[in-house]
């Protein structure tokens, strides 16, 4: 892979790393009495480690020109990997921490492996591990084949695809060592802020020189997601992360805003991660994966346009629905309400529309377990947003709120949505992408779909039951007009939902487990049967073939 | 029309670019700008003070840990809640909450008003073993707060830090920020007599620990814990002139 790089490249790539662990040193020595100098540490590491997997091919020959009339998919490869790697991972913390609310000594005596720690790196974990990666890849393969053109050079992929697991690494090591700014979803502390933004406006750029170079005058709706997903990502994440350092050798800072604006700004933010990160972006592959495995166009382009700026539009007011009857001023809160109540018409356009486009092709759907985790995210898409639309809703949320209600909510459209409809994705991705025309095994796509699917109904009956009932007896007055119930009630009726829960989950992490190793499985056929190396390239399909070839392509 | 003009739209990359921008834009700054400059979104307090420096680390070491994720520190303005956790939380309250802890998921109970509801025993005791005065707690154990010293040579920049961010803290508090912190968990020490006239003589100033000689994280966590919805009376008395 790296041998695919030109010299130039090659020599880019090595100042690239160098340039990292150098700022690893600076780092360490800064911090050498605060935990920043640990993280130096590891940032160093990285960058020797890429320096010296790019040096030990540095000397190989210089890849064929004929690449140029190729598209570029090793980053797509990698991105896989690592996707299901960090799935593994943050669905393992996931199950320990739930395991945890049941079992409560169920770890060691020691700070990093108590709940509070090891909570974040599931949840990091799980999005921005599993599904940041799982994005990163697609979006690289749907933009060059919607787009009919090569990635614009080969550095810059690689560039965010690593330093965006760098942050990841970062976040992850930091919550185990107490690094944490406590922003929910924007844990991870100012330098890997500052990090993270390098990162992400490269990617931007990357997106917007491909898009320039495309060879089809329209740009295909998914990439309208994609896009969407990078630019307002980027937005909110700069203006939720403003803060000021104690010091530039400590890892600790402290946000520019408090209290009200600080919630206001924090669940701006919040909701919009789950909006652009974890809907917007899935909609992008769904918009892709699904009608191709299908083998049907889009049901609907007015549909499209609908729910794409629908859902641009709307979800960015909906964010206070998680400050109701809070401090925050009621004609927020009521703003808020509205949008997302109106936000189920966009919601549910997208969700109508990939399961219109299955109109024709239910037989596959049937038989086909790939076809069949993508109807099934479109279906929880649905129905986590109208549930959520739901319990925007004032009275709703006076007896969800702080329950376990919105945690089976959020993993309705966790594990049901994005968890799906990345599976369903990797698995009609995975094939073409090793050039073998199928899975590893077509029977263990079967058993990874049961397992999910019954994990994720497990886990949302277990949270619905336990959520309803906390909201239920938290209010509950007796007849001499007292509250009925102590929290510690609360939290012992719990206990039956939280073993169910952990069990749910277990199920779907299996299930994580049984994917990476079909996928890997499917690499290893792939390697040797050579088919790799010998099998038909995929290219861009010229529209006139005396089409001249830009530059770099 | 419509179709034609997107029909277009889509066929201009910076232009998509740009329409998401301003589309997306709308509604965060509609919500947010204005919490910024309506006067009547934050009351007033004038008796509202700041942490002291122990009681910073301790809300930092509260942050580390993530006790965030399972208690809240926001009592909506419903009946079962004011009647369960005392007067609904004012904006005032976290005014100087940088980044604010409301909190999203209750595990355990809201602790907006828990300052001086038990005693720093019973902290000490129930964050060293939860299960050993709550028998059916889930509560992580927290034993090593107990065992590390808290670190207090870099409080000074945490304070100026804060102060970069708007919270009122003066030069002689930054100037004394470490030896405070020693002094508030150590009440005979010479360094325990500036801490009323910087932070006002409702200051709690104990051993929070049970050990006066020794300043550890248990003493910071204890201390954040006790000043917990005490740093203003306003939510008392609103209630008060309520009832009246």
């Amino acid at each position: 892979m790296i041998a695919a790089l030109t010299v130039a490249e090659r020599q880019n790539a090595i100042a690239l790393s160098m340039l990292v662990a150098l700022c690893g040193l600076v780092m360490m020595i800064a911090g050498n009495d605060d935990l920043l100098g640990v993280h130096g540490v590891i940032v160093l590491l990285f960058g020797l480690g890429c320096f010296g997997m790019v040096l030990s091919k540095y000397f190989e020959p210089e890849p064929p020109a004929e690449r140029l009339t190729q598209y570029y998919d090793d980053p797509t490869k990698v991105g896989i990997v690592l996707s299901l790697v960090w799935a593994v991972v943050g669905m393992f913390f996931g199950v320990w921490v739930a395991a945890l609310l049941a079992w409560p000594d169920l770890t060691f005596d020691a700070g990093w492996a108590s709940f509070g720690r090891i909570r974040p790196v599931h949840t990091s974990g799980v999005i921005f591990g599993f599904g940041g990666n799982a994005l990163i890849a697609t979006s690289y393969h749907v933009l060059q084949r919607t787009s009919r053109a090569r990635l614009p050079d080969q550095l810059t992929p690689w560039f965010v695809l690593i330093g965006y697991n760098l942050f990841c690494v970062i976040a992850a090591s930091g919550y185990l060592l107490g690094v944490t700014q406590s922003k929910e979803y924007a844990e991870p502390e100012w330098y890997a802020d500052f990090w993270l933004c390098v990162v992400w406006v490269t990617y931007f750029l990357l997106y917007l020189r491909t898009l320039q170079r495309r060879k089809e005058p329209h740009i295909y709706v998914a990439n309208w997601y994609y896009m969407a997903f990078i630019l307002v990502v980027a937005v909110l994440h700069i203006v939720n992360n403003l803060a000021v350092p104690v010091s530039f050798g400590s890892a600790k800072s402290y946000s520019l805003f408090s209290g009200v604006q600080d919630a206001m700004t924090q669940w701006w933010y919040g909701h919009n991660a789950v909006a652009f990160f974890l809907t917007s972006g899935f909609l992008g592959m769904m918009y892709y994966y699904l009608p191709k495995r299908a083998g049907r166009p889009i049901f609907s382009y007015r549909l499209s346009i609908i729910s794409f700026w629908g859902i641009t539009f709307m979800y960015m007011w909906a964010g206070s629905h998680h400050l109701h009857y809070t401090a925050l001023p009621q004609w927020v809160q009521t703003l808020g309400m509205t949008f997302s109540v109106v936000l189920l018409v966009p919601s549910w356009a997208s969700a109508g529309n990939a399961l219109a486009t299955l109109n024709g092709a239910w037989d596959k759907v049937r038989d086909d377990a790939t076809l069949r985790f993508m109807m099934v995210a479109a279906v929880f898409y649905g129905l986590s947003t109208f549930e959520g639309s739901f319990m925007a809703i004032r009275a709703v949320n006076s007896l969800s709120h702080y329950t376990d209600w919105t945690v089976g909510h959020v993993h309705a459209g966790a594990l049901g949505w994005v968890a799906m409809i990345t599976f369903g994705s990797l698995y009609a991705l995975v094939p073409w992408m090793w050039k073998v025309e199928r899975m590893y095994s077509p029977k263990l796509i079967e058993v990874h779909f049961w397992l999910a699917l019954s994990g994720t109904i497990i886990y949302v009956f277990a949270m619905w039951n336990s959520g309803i009932i906390q909201g239920l007896m938290w209010r509950t007055y007796n007849d001499s007009g007292t509250l009925a119930f102590s929290f510690i009630d609360s939290l012992v009726a719990m206990r039956p939902y939280y073993i169910a829960r952990t069990a749910g989950g277990a199920f779907f992490l299996l299930g994580a487990i049984v994917a990476f190793y079909n996928v890997w499985m499917t690499i290893r056929m792939a390697k040797l049967r050579g088919v790799a190396e010998a099998g038909g390239v995929d290219e861009p399909v010229l529209q006139s073939s005396g089409a001249a070839l830009q530059a770099g392509e | 029309m419509r179709e034609f003009f997107h029909r277009k739209l889509e066929r201009n990359a910076i232009g998509f670019v740009l329409a998401i921008i301003l589309v997306s834009g709308i509604g965060g700054f509609v919500e947010i700008a204005p919490l910024f400059t309506i006067h009547e979104t934050v009351e007033e307090a004038p008796d509202m003070r700041v942490y002291t420096p122990l009681e910073l680390a301790g809300r930092n070491i509260y942050i580390r840990e993530g006790c965030y994720a399972c208690h809240s520190q926001m009592i909506r303005t419903l009946r079962d809640e004011v009647e369960r956790y005392g007067p609904y939380s004012l904006a005032v309250e976290s005014k100087y909450d940088h980044p604010m802890l409301w909190g999203s998921k209750r595990t355990g109970p809201d602790i907006a008003r828990l300052g001086g509801k038990y005693s720093d025993a019973w902290h000490v005791a129930h964050l060293i073993n939860p299960r050993d005065v709550v028998p059916q707690s889930v509560m992580p154990k927290y034993g090593w707060l107990m065992r590390n010293e808290l670190k207090t040579s870099d409080l000074g920049k945490h304070l100026a830090a804060q102060r970069a961010v708007g919270v009122p803290y003066t030069d002689a508090m930054i100037a004394n920020a470490s030896a405070d912190a020693y002094g508030q968990a150590s009440p005979d020490s010479p360094y325990a007599g500036g801490l009323g006239e910087r932070y006002g003589e409702a200051t709690n100033v104990r051993a929070f620990d049970g050990e006066p000689g020794r300043l550890t994280e248990m003493d910071a966590v204890v201390a954040y814990l006790q000043i917990l919805g005490r740093l203003t009376d306003a939510a008392h008395r609103q209630t008060a002139a309520a009832g009246k």
